[in-house]
């Protein structure tokens, strides 16, 4: 161990491993390669501690410290701290908590929504978790629960009364289009690449027309098209519903971007993995179930995931055509006199939900990056 | 190693044996990629348990040519007759024949998300429809043969190229092939590890195999081979019993080419 052994002591062939030394492993180490490195680098990190220091303090303070929790409007909040919009106002945000949640789902229905919360996290528990005890029960269970969601929240069967979808609202709604948007939006995207890449010109001629132009128009223009144009294209009189109407749009849309994503993961597979598997004498698709799939799907995790994460964000464009999702809904809050003027607070509140949730999204597809990661 | 197992080579043993009908049969096939001419007038018998090595320069046509014989190339004249199957565009014709020929690749290609004991069974469970449990048990007895049952649970990553190499050997032995295809199984490993290959397919070789295989180990061909055959240009220039082949080479080409791979 000791440093100044001579290395000559050992015969060709039987040198031991040595512990490395201080000045490449450590806190120290690691503050010398990565903060200190060069003069340069030593000013940068002195700029960021600075920036740093100006900046978390006052945010806290307004955040958390001067903030108020219970008041009965603007004028009884302000009052409340050592001067007025000294800190954030969060009784504002409590006031309209379960508008933001539920919108206008009517109070003694509530608990559908709250039970259908409940199925959701039941859902995406053996999705999201393969060693979930009773997993494969629960994937039954996955398969009936959009149905059993459509039939908890829109009611109008099985002795639930119905409740219109132009009551639905806030995170609920968001809710509502981001997971129908994802859960259909893959199978379909997955589809429409296969299409592509088939050798079968008409199918891939079909899929990349519909690519193309889902992809080539602005989702607010779908948007627009699903909730004025449509009537004129389905036969008269069939009433279809908006928030369907949305739900197919915002669905084929994101299938359109998964499609080019998983397209460029199934070009990224060696052409030995096809052979091997079709010399092997898989049929089309069990080979591309059994080994072309997992090892895409795996590749494509993050550009699946980040066109995921867009889709939930571009929920809040459903603004346009007069739904109303958390972002509606706090602006709708701050006209009310009352309390206008705390849109800080509002669109904090908004902004940290969102990230939140798509925080949460990035994270668990690092990590099942780094579980399916087989080593090479 | 070589000698012992060329004195081991009981050369009579399927060649002796006129009875049986050919397993392979190819009869005028030509091959083209777009304008070129790959392949051209290829005839060749083989006859079950012959052991056949192709050689010739890159870009004579024998990669293609094996490629053929299971279909991951299609021909476009000519017939091509494998176990009694003729090979046309018929997908259900192609797969059954797959199922019996195996196939071994220069670049291994084993599926990198299976590990190497679902590698081995992913065939027999979905193409031959054997029970799990029964195809695992075939799998660990395979990987015994290749001498790797303790890599079992690794995955194809996390082994050196010969030890990859060995796993897709009895990859494909596990679906229980008539015939296996070589496909230069030795070119990609480095010095050290194609040892450990060819004494798998030598083993391989005596237990009686049909086997073809596009290689450039000479010393191979000596020891297992029943005929060598001479690829250029995408004609089969010569093919001779292996002793014949390299002392008394017929065609000045053959004797070039020979010149030139056994004097580096």
């Amino acid at each position: 161990m000791k440093l100044k052994a001579n290395t000559q002591e050992f015969e060709p062939g039987t040198h031991p491993d040595w512990k490395a030394p201080i000045a490449t492993s450590g806190p120290i180490a690691w503050m010398r390669d990565n903060l200190f490195s060069s003069p340069f680098n030593v000013i940068l990190t002195l700029l960021a501690f600075w920036f740093l220091w100006t900046i978390i303090p006052p945010i806290i303070d307004w955040a958390v410290i001067e903030s108020v929790w219970n008041a009965t409007d603007r004028r009884d909040c302000w009052a409340q701290m050592s001067e007025p919009e000294a800190g954030a106002c969060w009784a504002f945000i409590q006031s309209r908590l379960s508008l933001f949640i539920y919108g206008f789902y009517p109070e003694p229905e509530r608990w559908r929504v709250n039970l259908c919360f409940i199925g959701l996290v039941l859902f995406l528990l053996p999705i999201l978790w393969d060693k979930c005890p009773g997993r494969k029960v629960l994937l039954w269970y996955c398969i009936a629960f959009p149905f059993i969601a459509a039939w908890l929240l829109v009611g109008g069967a099985l002795g639930l009364p119905r409740v219109p979808t132009n009551e639905f609202g806030g995170i609920m709604l968001t809710f509502i289009i981001g997971v129908t948007g994802i859960f259909f939006s893959l199978p379909i995207g997955i589809a429409l690449a296969l299409g592509r890449t088939s050798n079968m010109p008409a199918l891939s001629i079909l899929c990349v027309i519909f690519i193309e132009f889902i992809r080539g128009v602005p989702l607010i223009t779908l948007l627009f098209v699903a909730s004025t144009m449509l009537n004129y294209f389905l036969p008269p009189g069939t009433t279809f519903d908006l928030l369907m109407r949305v739900l197919i749009m915002v669905t084929l849309f994101s299938a359109a971007y998964i499609a080019e994503v998983v397209r460029g993961g199934l070009q990224a597979i060696p052409r030995g993995q096809y052979e091997a598997a079709d010399a092997m004498g898989l049929t089309y698709w069990q080979a591309t179930r059994l080994i072309i799939l997992p090892q895409t799907l795996k590749i494509s995790i993050p550009g699946i995931v980040n066109t995921f994460i867009g889709l939930y964000k571009d929920t809040t464009l459903v603004i346009i055509i007069g739904m109303l999702d958390p972002l509606g809904i706090g602006r709708a809050a701050l006209a009310d006199a009352e309390w206008s003027g705390l849109a800080r607070e509002v669109y904090l509140f908004i902004a940290v939900f969102f990230f939140l949730c798509c925080f949460g999204m990035s994270r668990y597809s690092l990590y099942l990056e780094k579980k399916l990661h087989t080593g090479h | 190693m070589a000698n012992e197992t060329q004195s081991a080579q009981p050369a009579d043993e399927s060649q002796g044996s006129e009875d049986s009908k050919p397993i392979i049969t190819i009869r005028d096939m030509h091959k083209w990629y777009g304008e070129f001419h790959v392949l051209k007038n290829i005839n060749l018998e083989v006859a079950p348990k012959e052991r056949i090595v192709i050689c010739g320069p890159s870009g004579s046509g024998k990669s293609t040519l094996i490629r053929c014989i299971n279909r991951l190339e299609e021909h476009q004249q000519g017939t091509i007759d494998v176990d009694g199957t003729e090979l046309t565009g018929d997908l259900k014709n192609i797969e059954k024949i797959r199922s019996e020929v195996g196939m071994v690749f220069q670049h291994f290609n084993l599926f990198p998300h299976l590990t190497v004991l679902e590698n081995l069974t992913l065939g027999p469970i979905w193409v031959r429809k054997t029970p799990k449990a029964q195809a695992e048990e075939a799998a660990m007895m395979y990987l015994e043969r290749v001498k790797i049952p303790e890599q079992a649970s690794k995955f194809p990553g996390q082994l050196s190229g010969g030890q990859q190499q060995r796993v897709a050997i009895a990859r494909s032995l596990c679906m229980n092939p008539r015939i296996m295809l070589f496909d230069e199984p030795t070119s990609a490993l480095d010095p050290e590890m194609i040892k450990e290959v060819l004494d798998v397919m030598i083993e391989l070789a005596e237990s009686g195999m049909t086997m073809l295989c596009v290689t450039h180990e000479m010393g191979f061909a000596t020891a297992v081979a029943h005929r060598v055959i001479f690829m250029d240009g995408g004609e089969v220039i010569e093919q001779n019993e292996p002793r014949e082949f390299f002392e008394n080479p017929q065609h000045d080409r053959t004797k070039l080419f020979l010149s030139q791979i056994l004097s580096h």
